[in-house]
């Protein structure tokens, strides 16, 4: 292995004299353009790239949109109005920023999804882990409080319901409510607070992000074989290897983006909410946004107030404790012919609560959910302790590169620039 | 490099090295290489040059430093739980909204039986219900024991004005409106959850825990009332 070939060396005076004072680029080069990855990485793994895209284009969007926006209860639902009629192009800003808010949630829970079923929740990058679930309550968080800030029906019930969930806090549940409302309901402070912090999560997110791609770069990329990389033949650099492939996934999640923001950009919202706020009547049907949809069906499957809302938290919760829930040593379900299978199972489950999520909570509904629920727990707490147990894996390659080119292909080194593939070009 | 540094104590300067470098943001590069982007690791710093004088003085007794290391430390413990009151107070209702829980009065000669009014106190929506004689009678007719939040219809209403009932109007599980004369005991039905409630407003099925709170209120005369007498902040 060739000692500096893919460290940054400054080539400009200037630059030589900068590096020497703030090596950032030095950092940004060995982090983004020499980095290995595994030279098998599937486009499952570039919804890391999207979800950044995402955060950086909601917060632009969102500053703008700030600069128009009034948070008060009297006035805010007529700003958002104003913002769709009469600001040059405010009503893509505001397009953009609602839909970016479920694409940003299609990018993370397919993020999610490749995590459980490639394994790479487990040993080492188990922090990484966690502290992508931490970005997820804090994005939950900020999707909430900004679909409270436009002050229609739907937001202000949707705000009456979400925070009234603290009131199932024993005891001291009422003062928190209270603090949270600044009143007796909610209402003009609520509203004023709401906007302060959800002008404040996305950075907050931002910086729980650098601390994950930190812990990502640690260990290294997991990938499809779940194998660690062994030699510099299982790696590619990041630059051009993984920029390509994470730019080319980008464009195509952007047409889909734009087919919903130009075609269908009412669709993933409510009617209701463009009626303004009225606390004296409750909407028929209140659900909250499909994204959490899944969540909601769990709250309202346990029939005590208090045990809803801790199996909702439980639901998320839980994850973090899978690293050690689950007993294989195996790390990629491509490699578990059970895990494989109980994957699609749980991953159908959690399609059906946010189906059930979205339908009346009566009669087979609740009995679904219910059902649901329990299975949901289950996975976590029954399947995967005993899997590892009782599981045979299957046959696994000896390296990333045998399974890309064969067993007989890793042995001899090709000629030219595959010899060395971890080095840039 | 200067002398001391070959005759420390301790022989963690490797991993102090490592979070100075670049390594401790990629490893993984490292396992490729063999150097860090940023030159050899073996450059003097800040903690070797510390260290020797660290060393002269950990076995004295406390001294004047150690004094200073706990004042600090309580001062600033004791400064940060001062000044993080304020913050949290701040959150609580103001005086403004509190103010606004003035009570109000209500005329209820307009109010037919069987229908319910609505009225705001303190931005909070009560239910001023004018109810009928079957509707009373339903209500008192209730075996307790069958009850969630056991209370009798007559513990819910003033004496001597049991046609009128006066409850919170919002849902005592997430707080959404539930509709006047539906569901199975025609009390209210709250379609957000599906809590039903009888003509006492008593939860009889569904996920709310409690019963529709009574706002405190009192009979100024026979036809009006006043809502929030005697409510604290």
């Amino acid at each position: 292995m060739s000692k500096h070939a893919t460290t940054y060396v400054p080539k400009s005076a200037f630059a030589k004299w900068f590096e020497s004072r703030l090596p950032i680029v030095g950092l940004i080069h060995s982090s983004f353009v020499a980095f290995p990855v595994p030279r098998n990485l599937n486009y499952w793994w570039t919804f890391g790239g999207v979800l950044f895209f995402m955060l950086v284009m909601q917060i632009i969007t969102g500053v703008v949109l700030a600069m128009h926006y009034t948070p008060n209860a009297n006035l805010a639902f007529d700003s958002v109005e104003r913002i769709m009629r009469d600001v040059n192009y405010g009503w893509l800003l505001r397009y953009l920023h609602a839909n970016g808010a479920s694409m940003f949630f299609v990018a993370v829970y397919i993020h999610i999804f490749r995590n459980f079923y490639y394994g790479s929740y487990k040993a080492p990058r188990e922090v990484l882990f966690i502290l992508g679930i931490i970005i997820f309550l804090l994005m939950m968080a900020t999707a909430f409080m900004g679909y409270v800030l436009p002050w229609g029906q739907m937001s202000f019930w949707g705000a009456t319901v979400i925070t009234n969930l603290f009131s199932a806090v024993p005891i001291i549940g009422d003062t928190i409510v209270s603090l949270l409302w600044g009143g007796y309901s909610v209402g003009n402070p609520t509203l004023n607070r709401f906007f302060s912090l959800h002008y404040l999560l996305p950075f907050m997110i931002f910086g729980v992000v650098i601390l994950h791609v930190w812990a990502l770069h640690v260990p290294g990329n997991n990938n499809p074989t779940g194998i660690e990389m062994k030699s510099g033949k299982d790696a590619v650099p990041f630059h051009p290897y993984m920029t390509v492939k994470d730019g080319f996934s980008l464009v195509l999640f952007l047409i889909f983006f734009a087919w919903w923001v130009f075609y269908m950009p009412n669709y993933l919202g409510h009617a209701d909410n463009y009626i303004p706020a009225n606390p004296s009547v409750t909407p028929s049907h209140i659900v909250p946004e499909w994204y959490f949809l899944p969540f909601y069906a769990i709250l309202r499957a346990v029939p005590d107030k208090l045990g809803g809302v801790v199996a909702m938290v439980a639901a998320i919760l839980i994850w973090a404790l899978v690293p050690w829930l689950d007993t294989s040593k195996v790390r990629s379900a491509v490699y578990r012919p059970l895990y494989r299978q109980f994957f699609w199972v749980w991953f159908a489950v959690c399609i059906l609560l946010g189906w059930l999520g979205s339908k009346p909570a009566e009669g087979g509904y609740v009995i679904a959910a219910r059902i649901a629920t329990i299975y949901y727990f289950a996975h976590f707490l029954i399947i995967l302790p005993l899997l590892g147990l009782f599981e045979r894996p299957q046959r696994m390659p000896g390296s990333i590169v045998e399974s890309v080119l064969g067993r007989g292909a890793a042995a001899p080194v090709p000629a030219g620039a595959t010899a060395a593939p971890q080095t840039q070009g | 490099m200067p002398a001391h540094a070959k005759e420390r104590p301790r022989g963690d300067a490797g991993s102090h090295c490592m979070r100075i470098c670049a390594r401790a943001w990629s490893p993984a590069l490292s396992r490729f290489q063999s150097a860090s982007i940023f030159g050899p690791c073996d450059t003097v710093h800040a903690n070797q040059l510390r260290e020797p004088v660290a060393d002269s003085i950990a076995s004295v007794e406390p001294t004047r430093r150690d004094f200073l290391y706990i004042a600090t430390g309580a001062a600033a413990a004791v400064g940060a739980a001062g000044l993080a009151w304020p913050f949290v107070s701040s959150l609580a209702p103001d005086a403004d909204t509190v103010a606004a829980g003035a009570p109000v009065e209500l005329d209820l000669t307009p109010i037919a039986p069987g229908q319910i009014v609505k009225v705001f106190w303190r931005g909070k929506l009560i239910f001023v219900r004018h109810r009928t004689e079957e509707e009373i009678k339903a209500a008192q007719d209730v075996n307790l024991a069958t009850l969630k939040d056991p209370q009798p219809d007559s513990a819910r209403v003033k004496e001597g004005h049991a046609q009128w009932l006066v409850v919170y109007g919002n849902c005592t599980h997430l707080g959404c409106v539930p509709l006047g004369q539906q569901g199975e005991f025609k009390g209210w039905f709250c379609p957000c959850h599906g809590s039903v409630f009888d003509t006492s407003g008593r939860i009889r099925q569904g996920p709310a825990p409690i019963n529709l709170p009574i706002p405190p209120y009192t009979f100024v005369s026979d036809t009006k009332i006043r809502i929030g007498e005697g409510a604290t902040a």
